[in-house]
C-alpha cells in the first residue's frame, strides 16, 4: 500500500515526502533562530525578572510584616517588664510611705506626750508658787488682821459681851473662811 | 486508483495525493518545484512573526501585578517554565533552559496550528524539513549538555555502558547506541512529521470525499454531508493532536536533556 503511495506519487511529480527540500530547512532555521533570538534574548529574561521581583514583593512583604510582629512583641515585652518594674516601685514606695506615716505617728504621740507631761508639770509649779504666794499673803494678813482686832478690841474697851462675842465669833468665821480658802497648813 | 483520481480530476482531485502538500510557488507565481517563496515558507515566517510580536506586545512594560495580555503571555512561558522545563531538570537547569523549550514550543504550536487555521489549512511541520531540523537541534543539544557537563569520554560511558554484567555488553551497548543516538532525532522528526501530514491528509480526504460524492451522484449528497460533518469532527481532533505533539516535542527534547544531565547511572 505504501509503496504503491509512493509510486502514485512519483508518477504524479518528483515529490518525496521523507525527503526534507533543503529551501525549507534554510528557512526554518532561519526563522527558528531569528525567534530564539528576540524571545531568548529580550522576552524570557524579562518575565523571568518579573517573576523574580513578584517573589521578592511578595516574601520582602512577609518579611516586613516579620520584622514588625517582632518588634511589636519586643515593645509588650517591653511594656511589661516596665509595667511590672512599676508595680514592684510602687508597692515599695506605698510601704515605704506607711513605715513614714508609722515613724511620724510614733513622733508626734512621743511629743505629744512630752507636751503634756511639760504642761502637766508646769501646771503643777505654778499651782505650787500660788499657793506659795497665797499662803505668804495670808500670813501677814493674818498678822494685820491680827494686829487689827486686837486694835478694835482694845479701841472699843470691851462695850458688850455680847458684841465683843459677835466680833470674835465674825472674825474666826472670816478667819475660818479665809483659812478654808487659803488650804491646809 | 489513479485512473479513478484522474477521471475526476476535472473538478476535485480524488484521492488527495502528496502532490497536495507542495502548493506552487508564490513568487514567481503558480510555479512547481520552486521553493524560496511558496506558501510553506510564507507561513513559516508568519508564524515567526506572530510569535515575537504577541511576545513583544503583550511584554512591553510588564507589571509585578499582570494585565490580562501579560498573564497570557506570562502562563504560556509559566506553564512549559513550571511543568516542562523545571519538573525535569530542577530548578536551577530548569530555569536555564525554560526559554528554550518555550521557543521550541511555541514555533510548533503555530505551525501545527496553521493545519486548521482556514486559507492557511497545511502545517509546514507536515514537511519534513521543519521537524527535522528541530529534532538535530535537539539532538545536537542534548550531546552537547552531555559532553559539557560530564566530560566527553564519562558521558559516553554514561550514556552507552548500562550497569549490567560484563558479559552482557556487548549486547547492551550497540542497542543503548542504537536508541540513544540513532533513533532519538528520526523518531521525533517522524513523530511531529507524521502526526501533522497525516492530519492535513485525512482533512483532505473527507473535505474532497464530499465533492467526489457529489461529483459521482447528485443522490450521494447526504453521504456528502455526513462526509464534511466528519471534518468538523476531526478539525477537533487535530487541534488536539495539533496541541500534544508540540507538548511531545518539548517534553521529549527535555527529557533527553535530563538524561544527559543526570548523575551517572
Amino acid at each position: 500500500m505504501i509503496t504503491e503511495f509512493m509510486v502514485v506519487a512519483a508518477e504524479e511529480g518528483d515529490h518525496n515526502p521523507i525527503l526534507p527540500i533543503w529551501q525549507e530547512i534554510l528557512f526554518g532555521v532561519i526563522a527558528f533562530a531569528v525567534l530564539c533570538f528576540v524571545l531568548m534574548k529580550f522576552v524570557f529574561p524579562m518575565m523571568e525578572k518579573t517573576f523574580a521581583a513578584r517573589v521578592d514583593a511578595i516574601e520582602g512583604g512577609i518579611k516586613r510584616a516579620e520584622t514588625a510582629q517582632a518588634e511589636a512583641n519586643q515593645l509588650l515585652e517591653q511594656y511589661r517588664a516596665q509595667l511590672a518594674e512599676a508595680r514592684t516601685e510602687a508597692a515599695r514606695i506605698r510601704d515605704e510611705a506607711r513605715a513614714d506615716a508609722e515613724g511620724i505617728r510614733q513622733d508626734v504621740l512621743a511629743k505629744a506626750r512630752e507636751e503634756s507631761d511639760r504642761i502637766i508639770a508646769a501646771g503643777q509649779e505654778q499651782l505650787a508658787a500660788q499657793r506659795e504666794s497665797i499662803v505668804r499673803d495670808l500670813r501677814s494678813e493674818v498678822g494685820n488682821l491680827a494686829v487689827d482686832l486686837a486694835g478694835r478690841i482694845v479701841g472699843e474697851a470691851l462695850e458688850d459681851e455680847a458684841r465683843r462675842r459677835g466680833t470674835v465669833e465674825r472674825f474666826i468665821d472670816e478667819l475660818g473662811a479665809a483659812g478654808s480658802a487659803g488650804g491646809r497648813r | 486508483m489513479s485512473g479513478q483520481s484522474i477521471v475526476l480530476a476535472a473538478d476535485v482531485p480524488f484521492p488527495p495525493s502528496v502532490e497536495d502538500f507542495f502548493p506552487p510557488s508564490i513568487l514567481p507565481w503558480g510555479e512547481q518545484n520552486n521553493y524560496w517563496f511558496t506558501k510553506i515558507s510564507l507561513l513559516v515566517f508568519l508564524s515567526m512573526a506572530a510569535i515575537i510580536i504577541f511576545f513583544l506586545v503583550t511584554y512591553r512594560k510588564p507589571k509585578l501585578v499582570p494585565t490580562k495580555k501579560q498573564w497570557l503571555a506570562e502562563s504560556v512561558y509559566g506553564f512549559v517554565r513550571n511543568s516542562v522545563s523545571i519538573d525535569m531538570l530542577g530548578t536551577k537547569a530548569g530555569i536555564r533552559f525554560a526559554p528554550y523549550f518555550t521557543t521550541l514550543f511555541c514555533f510548533v504550536f503555530l505551525n501545527n496550528l496553521w493545519s486548521i487555521i482556514p486559507l492557511a489549512q497545511i502545517s509546514p511541520n507536515s514537511h519534513i524539513a521543519f521537524p527535522a531540523f528541530l529534532a538535530i537541534i535537539s539532538y545536537v543539544m542534548f550531546i552537547a549538555v552531555g559532553i559539557r557537563k560530564h566530560g566527553f569520554f564519562k558521558y559516553f560511558k554514561m550514556a552507552l555502558v548500562p550497569p549490567a554484567p560484563w558479559f552482557i555488553l556487548p549486547l547492551l551497548i550497540p542497542i543503548e547506541f542504537f536508541s540513544n543516538f540513532l533513533v532519538r532525532p528520526f523518531s521525533l522528526a517522524v513523530r511531529l512529521f507524521a502526526n501533522m501530514f497525516a492530519g492535513h491528509m485525512l482533512l483532505l480526504v473527507f473535505t474532497l470525499g464530499g465533492f467526489a460524492l457529489i461529483n459521482a451522484n447528485v443522490a450521494f449528497a447526504p453521504f456528502a454531508v455526513v462526509s464534511w460533518l466528519m471534518t468538523i469532527a476531526l478539525t477537533f481532533l487535530e487541534f488536539l493532536v495539533i496541541v500534544l505533539q508540540a507538548y511531545v516535542f518539548t517534553v521529549l527534547t527535555a527529557s533527553y536533556v535530563q538524561g544527559s544531565l543526570a548523575e551517572g547511572h
